[in-house]
Parts: structure tokens; C-alpha cells; sequence
């Protein structure tokens, strides 16, 4: 009797960003900007045979009561030149990076993943974030000009034209024939025309298509809205769904949007991002998880986040103290800019927080530290090896995006001990197998192109 | 003696339009192993910079011999770690992109590679150009370059949005950055506004040198006001000198010392053993293009040693040559070989890089580094 292949999982690394899960203040951590950081992560990743490395992006610094927000990291680099300097360290690994969709323009954007695919033997991946706020506007040309209900459309016609501007260079256009003279093929690159409610684009595109086609599209936003999106344009969703029974009905809900948009199961791999804490024993790694949060949220940071629920200024309540007394301010505009606000109506929240506080008899800072948990796999290296491969075997996701807490080398220990067990249990690729993210992932490639030569003449 | 600048123009596969055309079958090498190749002998040369051209359009159709572009801070980017010692200058375009991804994508370069990076600034005056976008009418020469100058002013600035000593990691007040020294840029143009601070920290250089191109008197008025670094086109030394002071008039009306731009004339160079050798490589690639090129610029057709004697008689009018090898693949390796060494042996060029290594392209350029104009003196 064979036995059916497992379900091969599929994993990245997502390198540290800038909110509270990234520990500064450790000793151990290293820079957040010097290249040497992105390239540890990195090669520890392709050296563990892993599917990619991620870059998130920032294109305005966080502020929270009207001043630039100081408490957590600060500062990072442009995406794309960190993602070809990688292309330099690595051969396998993917590279997979957010650019923003409502502040870019095709033309551009369509030739740096082009670039990038080209430089890195066909390894980019493009993570679509539509945010598209004021404050982030001003610091573009057109300001904060998207209404936020046109985002996902104007992200897919970007998506759309750039798909175009990738198709209008044959596979291979780039056919020297030093007889003749012609480094293209003749006919081989086509000038398109594309009048759309967001974009007038029109010309022929300078770049040559990248081995892949097109890049890896990831998607990353949760809403119906986004969901749709991705069902119809994505390659893999970035999803904030670790949990199991979270996970599963995600899992669930999106291979319905999928089959609505016609496309095949498969097509999309659901990926969500989770933390790991590893000990050798159970009880050592919850204590480890324990000092790690208590890391990520020392007292301003608690107060920081109760000031956006609250709407308020709390910093007369102390975090080691209860929670404040005073009553939420429902009113209170935005007091934190450049961040997604969770909470709409912060007045049952805060209720059903001080039920809990008071039961627990939790201070400010517990309480921060247990309502902002995102769960993650916290074990012996064999307990989470066991975990991450039944979540996947049973479809709860495809794979997972590993976030460190420390920067760069917080994730070296799981990738050491964990990613050989999965290996072991035939979940996980031993070799990479192709060269591309595409072959990785186990996506297709986009149809050739390739249009009949130009008649001589 | 004053060392000259060096620097070498990397862009496609060498000045000459047929140059690709005498490749040898190894061009099925990918694109970067061979520009990877390239500038590990421009490093062996000892060149101060290494110039990547870009355009969002492709050279006019009719041209067959149109290869593509990819973006050149990316390509900058991808060599910046398997390369040491030699700057990496990206031409980047200032009508069509955003001043704020041009600021973070350069400051970026400038990190992966340890203060290497520097910008040669573009315009685009072509309705392709402005047909690929879609958001801006043609604009004619003297709107962009004046557009040219707002954008470096704000990317400037932007560059200089974090203090060198911005991240503090202060445990004890829980604190990452101190605030105090994260700027506001606050520009407000005609054209655009730009609050900042940049995303990026502050870069191993703080402001990478700029390099401006000059054609157009709109052009040469740019360069004076705000280029570190000046590319000239002249046939002969009379043209030359006239525009070095054309060039160095207009940093002064900028009110800037004039010694403060580096002039390099653009030198396209045909090499052989000897002049014999040359001329026929010059005939042979003439005759794949099918028609004589004929360069706007100082063109040298001959041996090293003729070589070396024309720099030596152009060093007192001009800060140095960008040296444009008519084949990559053909000149480069002379170049490595015999011309820098003799230009060194002559005094007219600075040390090889062993000692150097480490130091940035503004050391290289004899540019002091500058702390940002935001920190309180």
C-alpha cells in the first residue's frame, strides 16, 4: 500500500517590524536597519530550506497623541533595495515584500518587481496593502486623495495593469542575434493601452519579464473586501488566523471565495503569521513566553495602548497600579495615527476588562499582556513541531509566517530544532526543489507569452 | 599633484550601440553575473564610481538593438554586497516618481552598501514618459529641470530628517528614538508637499553625493546649485573649459563655492594593444551599428599609453573623466590592467582600494560628511 504524500507545509520568515512584538530592549538585539541584520535572518532561512523571506513597509513613522510614537522600534528601510541586496546572499530563498497600492504608480512598480524578479533568478513576491489614509498621503504628491472604499479597486486595477505591463514582453523577447542586430525578438514586446478609472497607462514597458512571469502576489487584509480580493487576484494570503479553530474557519471561508472566483483549490496558500517560543521542557518555554511578553510590554507600552482604547491621555495611572477610573472617551478623535484602530466602541471593551482585571486582580500591564496575546506555538521543539503539522494536515493553514521577537537571530533556535522535525516527518522539503518561489510554493507559472514572429521586412 | 575623479559608466553593455554584438557566446550568462563581472574589474581598476543609467521608456523602437532596462537602484542594490570599495551612483528620474520613495530607496542603497550610494538625477521631458504615467502633461525642459531642483531640495532634506543620533534604545524610559531628534521636513512647494520624517534612518553618508548631467543651460544652472558631482560632454579642452566655468559660475550665483563641484568630462575610450588595433576594433563595431558613432563627447581611439598622455593633458582643465568603455566586455579589463595603474604610477590618480576599503564614496570624493541641518548646533 503507498502511502499518500503529506501535505508539504510552507514557511517564511517574517523579519522584525515595528510594533511591540519586536523586543529592543534585550541585549540581544541587533539592528534594525544595518544590512548584516536582514542578511543573518535570511541565510538562516534558506540554510533551514524555507520558502521565503518577508519585509513589511512603513511609509509614514507611527505618532500617538499628536507626537511621533517612541516606545517601540522606529525606523526601517525601503523594501525593495533590501529585498535585491538579499537576491546577493541567497539563491533559494523567496523574497517577498509589501508595497503599498494606493501610493504607487503601475509604471514604476510593474518594473521594480520585473527588476527584482530578473536580478534574483525569479524569487520576488509583492504583498498588496491598500491602505490609503490622509496621514500617510502627506507624504505623496496626491495626498490622502483615495476614498477608502476605493482601495481594494484601485489595488486591483494596479494589479491588473501591472499583469498587462508583465505580458507585454514575450518569455523570451530577450533573444540576441548579433547577426542581425536585433536583441529582441522581433514582435516580441507589445505596446499597451490601458484606459481605466484609476490609471491611464500607455507605451511599451523597458523591462524584460522575470522568470516567473508575474511575481508572487501576496495579499494581507482581513476584511470581506480583502478576503475577495485575494480569492480573486492573490497567490497566498498573509492571515492574522494562527489559532486552530480561528484558522480552520478562515481556512474554510476563503476556499469558498476561492471555487466563487473560479479558480482552483490550491491556487491560493493561506498562510498566517504566528510567533514560536521553544524550551526543553513545557514548562520552560511557557516561562520563556511569559518573560517574552513581559518584554514586549513594559509599562509606557501598557498605558500607550490602553491611551487608544481609552481616547485619552492615561499617564497619571500607574501600569503596575488598576485600571483607570475614568470612563473612556467615546468622542475622543484618533489618538493614534498610522496604525489600524481595532476598537470602535471602546465602552463594552473596557467593561468587560475590568470584569476581568477584577477577577484576576490584574494590574494595567497584565491586563496589556493578556488581552494582546496572539497566541503562537509555545513548547518543546517536538510539542510545536507536532502542532504546526497537524494545523496544517488539517487545514487550518498552509504553512505559517514566523515572526521573531528579537532581531535578527530570534528565530535561529526554531529553525535548529523545529524545522528538522518536520523534515523528518516528510512535512517539510529537505531540497529545495526549483529555483523559483513559484516552484516553492507550488504555484503555477503564468501561461508563456510568446506572441508568432514579426514577418521579416 | 590634485588627483583626478574617476569614474566609469557601466550602463548596458558599453557606449558603443553594437557592443553587445561581439559578445562572446557566454552572453547566455544572466545579466547580473556579467555586470557583477564588470564591476569587480572596475574595482580592480580602482575607479572612484560606477554609473548605472536608467529610463522609464525604452530607446525608440526603430532601434533594434533596444535590450530593457531594470531599475537601477534595485541593480545597485543587488551588487552592493558582493562588491566593496567602489560607489554605486543609480540614475533615478525626478518628474514621474515620488520625492519621498526616491529619499528611503537611495538612503537604502546607501545602507546595504556601507556608504557607497549616490544618485544621478533624471528628468524626463518625453511624452512617453509622461503617456507610461498618466498623470502629468508633458513638461518641457526648463519645467523639469525646475522640478528637478524642488525634489532634490526635499529629498535632501528628507535625508537629513533623522540625526545621526536618533535611535537611542533608552531601557529605562522605555524609549527607541529620541523624539527631539526626528524632523518634520514640512515641505510645502508648488508642486507637491512632503511632511516626513523619512522612514529610513539617517545613512552611513547622511547625504549621498549627487551627480548631475549637464545638456541644457536650464541643465547647467541645475548642476551649479545643487550637484556634488558634474558630467560634461566637450570634443576639445577650449569646450571643456568653457563649460567647467560656465558650471562653477553658476554654483557661485548659488552661492556655493565653486570648487565645491567635482567637473568630470565624459571619455569614451576604444582600446587595443596598439593604435592599430584599436582603430580596427572602433571599424569593426562601426560596422555592425552601420554607421560611424560619433559622440558628443572626448572620444580615444588607441593604446593605454595615448591614453594616459590625453588625461594628462586635459588634468588641468577638468576634476576628472567618467570613462565611458565602448565595449564593457573589451575595455574594462584594459582599463584595470594598464590604463589606472599608469595613471596612478603618474600621480593622477588616487590609490587602488586595499586602501581604501571601508571608506565611503564620499570619502573617495574628498567630500566631509555632513551632520543633519536639522540637529541644534
Amino acid at each position: 500500500m503507498t502511502s499518500k504524500p503529506r501535505k508539504q507545509i510552507h514557511l517564511g520568515v517574517h523579519f522584525p517590524g515595528v510594533n511591540s512584538t519586536t523586543v529592543w530592549s534585550d541585549p540581544r538585539s541587533g539592528s534594525q536597519i544595518d544590512f548584516a541584520s536582514f542578511e543573518h535572518l535570511a541565510r538562516r532561512a534558506e540554510e533551514s530550506k524555507l520558502d521565503f523571506f518577508f519585509l513589511a513597509e512603513g511609509l509614514r513613522l507611527r505618532e500617538h497623541k499628536g507626537l511621533i510614537h517612541d516606545l517601540d522600534v522606529v525606523g526601517r528601510p525601503d523594501t525593495l533595495p533590501v529585498l535585491a541586496a538579499v537576491a546577493a546572499v541567497t539563491q533559494h530563498l523567496g523574497l517577498a515584500g509589501t508595497i503599498n497600492t494606493t501610493f504607487n504608480e503601475p509604471w514604476e512598480i510593474a518594473r521594480q518587481f520585473a527588476s527584482l524578479d530578473v536580478l534574483s533568478g525569479g524569487r520576488a513576491a509583492w504583498n498588496l496593502v491598500t491602505s490609503s489614509d490622509a496621514f500617510t498621503g502627506e507624504n505623496f504628491r496626491r495626498g490622502g486623495f483615495l476614498p477608502y472604499a476605493e482601495r481594494y479597486e484601485r489595488a486591483a486595477e494596479l494589479v491588473a495593469v501591472a499583469r498587462e505591463l508583465w505580458d507585454s514582453w514575450d518569455d523570451d523577447a530577450v533573444s540576441p542575434d548579433p547577426v542581425s542586430g536585433a536583441y529582441l525578438r522581433p514582435g516580441s514586446v507589445r505596446r499597451i493601452d490601458h484606459v481605466g478609472k484609476h490609471f491611464q497607462v500607455r507605451g511599451e514597458f523597458p523591462t524584460p519579464r522575470g522568470p516567473q512571469g508575474h511575481p508572487v502576489l501576496f495579499q494581507a487584509g482581513d476584511s470581506p473586501d480583502g478576503r475577495d480580493f485575494a480569492a480573486a487576484t492573490a497567490d497566498v494570503i498573509f492571515s492574522l488566523h494562527s489559532s486552530f479553530d480561528d484558522g480552520r474557519t478562515f481556512y474554510d471561508d476563503v476556499q469558498a471565495r476561492l471555487a466563487a472566483a473560479g479558480r482552483e483549490p490550491g491556487s491560493l496558500k493561506i498562510l498566517p503569521a504566528t510567533t514560536v517560543v521553544i524550551g526543553d521542557t513545557e514548562a520552560e518555554a511557557a516561562e520563556l513566553a511569559r518573560h517574552i511578553r513581559s518584554q514586549q510590554v513594559p509599562g509606557a507600552t501598557a498605558i500607550a495602548f490602553l491611551e487608544q482604547v481609552w481616547g485619552r491621555d492615561l499617564t497619571a495611572y500607574d501600569p503596575d497600579g488598576p485600571l483607570p477610573d475614568v470612563e473612556p472617551d467615546f468622542d475622543g478623535a484618533d489618538i493614534t495615527r498610522g496604525r489600524a484602530r481595532h476598537v470602535k466602541d471602546p465602552r463594552p471593551v473596557v467593561a468587560a476588562w475590568r470584569e476581568q482585571a477584577a477577577a484576576n486582580g490584574w494590574s494595567i500591564r497584565d491586563l496589556v499582556i493578556a488581552v494582546t496575546s496572539r497566541g503562537g506555538f509555545v513548547g518543546t521543539p517536538h510539542h510545536v513541531a507536532d502542532e504546526i503539522d497537524r494545523h496544517v494536515q488539517e487545514d487550518a493553514s498552509d504553512g505559517f509566517i514566523l515572526v521573531p521577537h528579537l532581531t535578527p537571530g530570534g528565530l535561529d533556535d526554531v529553525l535548529d530544532r523545529v524545522v528538522p522535525l518536520l523534515v523528518e516527518r516528510g512535512s517539510f522539503r529537505a531540497e529545495y526543489s526549483g529555483p523559483t518561489l513559484r516552484d516553492h510554493l507550488g504555484l503555477a507559472h503564468p501561461d508563456a507569452v510568446r506572441r508568432p514572429a514579426a514577418l521579416a521586412g | 599633484m590634485t588627483h583626478l575623479h574617476l569614474a566609469v559608466d557601466l550602463s548596458g553593455a558599453g557606449a558603443h550601440p553594437a557592443a553587445w554584438r561581439t559578445l562572446d557566446p557566454d552572453q547566455r550568462r544572466a545579466a547580473v553575473d556579467t555586470l557583477t563581472g564588470h564591476v569587480g574589474t572596475a574595482v580592480r581598476a580602482g575607479f572612484d564610481l560606477a554609473l548605472l543609467d536608467d529610463s522609464f521608456t525604452l530607446a525608440p523602437a526603430a532601434d533594434r538593438a533596444v535590450r530593457g532596462t531594470l531599475d537601477a537602484v534595485l541593480v545597485a542594490s543587488r551588487l552592493a554586497p558582493v562588491t566593496s570599495g567602489i560607489g554605486l551612483v543609480a540614475t533615478v528620474d525626478t518628474t514621474h516618481t515620488e520625492p519621498f520613495h526616491v529619499a528611503k530607496a537611495l538612503q537604502t542603497l546607501d545602507h546595504v552598501s556601507g556608504g557607497r550610494g549616490g544618485w544621478q538625477v533624471a528628468w524626463s521631458t518625453t511624452p512617453a514618459a509622461a503617456a507610461a504615467f498618466g498623470r502629468k502633461d508633458v513638461q518641457d525642459e526648463a519645467d523639469a529641470v525646475d522640478e528637478a531642483r524642488e525634489v532634490v531640495g526635499v529629498v535632501r532634506d528628507l535625508w537629513d530628517s533623522w540625526e545621526d543620533d536618533a535611535e537611542i534604545r533608552d531601557a529605562a524610559t522605555s524609549r527607541f528614538v529620541d523624539r527631539d531628534k526626528l524632523h518634520y521636513v514640512d515641505h510645502v512647494g508648488e508642486r507637491f508637499t512632503v511632511k516626513g520624517p523619512s522612514i529610513t534612518p539617517r545613512s552611513p553618508q547622511g547625504q549621498l553625493p549627487v551627480v548631475v548631467r549637464v545638456g541644457s543651460p536650464e541643465s547647467v544652472e541645475l548642476a551649479g546649485r545643487v550637484a556634488d558631482v558634474v558630467r560634461i560632454e566637450a570634443r576639445g579642452v577650449d569646450r571643456a573649459a568653457e563649460l567647467v566655468a560656465r558650471v562653477r559660475t553658476a554654483a557661485a550665483e548659488a552661492g556655493r563655492d565653486p570648487q565645491d563641484v567635482r567637473v568630470l568630462v565624459d571619455l569614451v575610450v576604444v582600446l587595443g594593444a596598439d593604435d592599430g588595433a584599436a582603430r580596427a576594433r572602433r571599424g569593426l563595431l562601426d560596422g555592425l551599428a552601420g554607421s560611424a558613432f560619433a559622440p558628443a563627447t572626448l572620444q580615444h581611439v588607441g593604446d593605454a599609453a595615448s591614453l594616459v598622455e590625453l588625461v594628462a593633458r586635459w588634468a588641468p582643465v577638468v576634476d576628472g573623466f567618467t570613462v565611458r568603455p565602448a565595449s564593457l566586455r573589451a575595455d574594462l579589463p584594459l582599463l584595470a590592467d594598464q590604463v589606472l595603474p599608469a595613471l596612478r604610477a603618474a600621480g593622477l590618480a588616487a590609490a587602488a582600494y586595499p586602501v581604501r576599503t571601508g571608506s565611503t564614496l564620499r570619502d573617495s570624493l574628498g567630500l566631509p560628511r555632513p551632520a543633519s541641518r536639522y540637529a541644534a548646533v
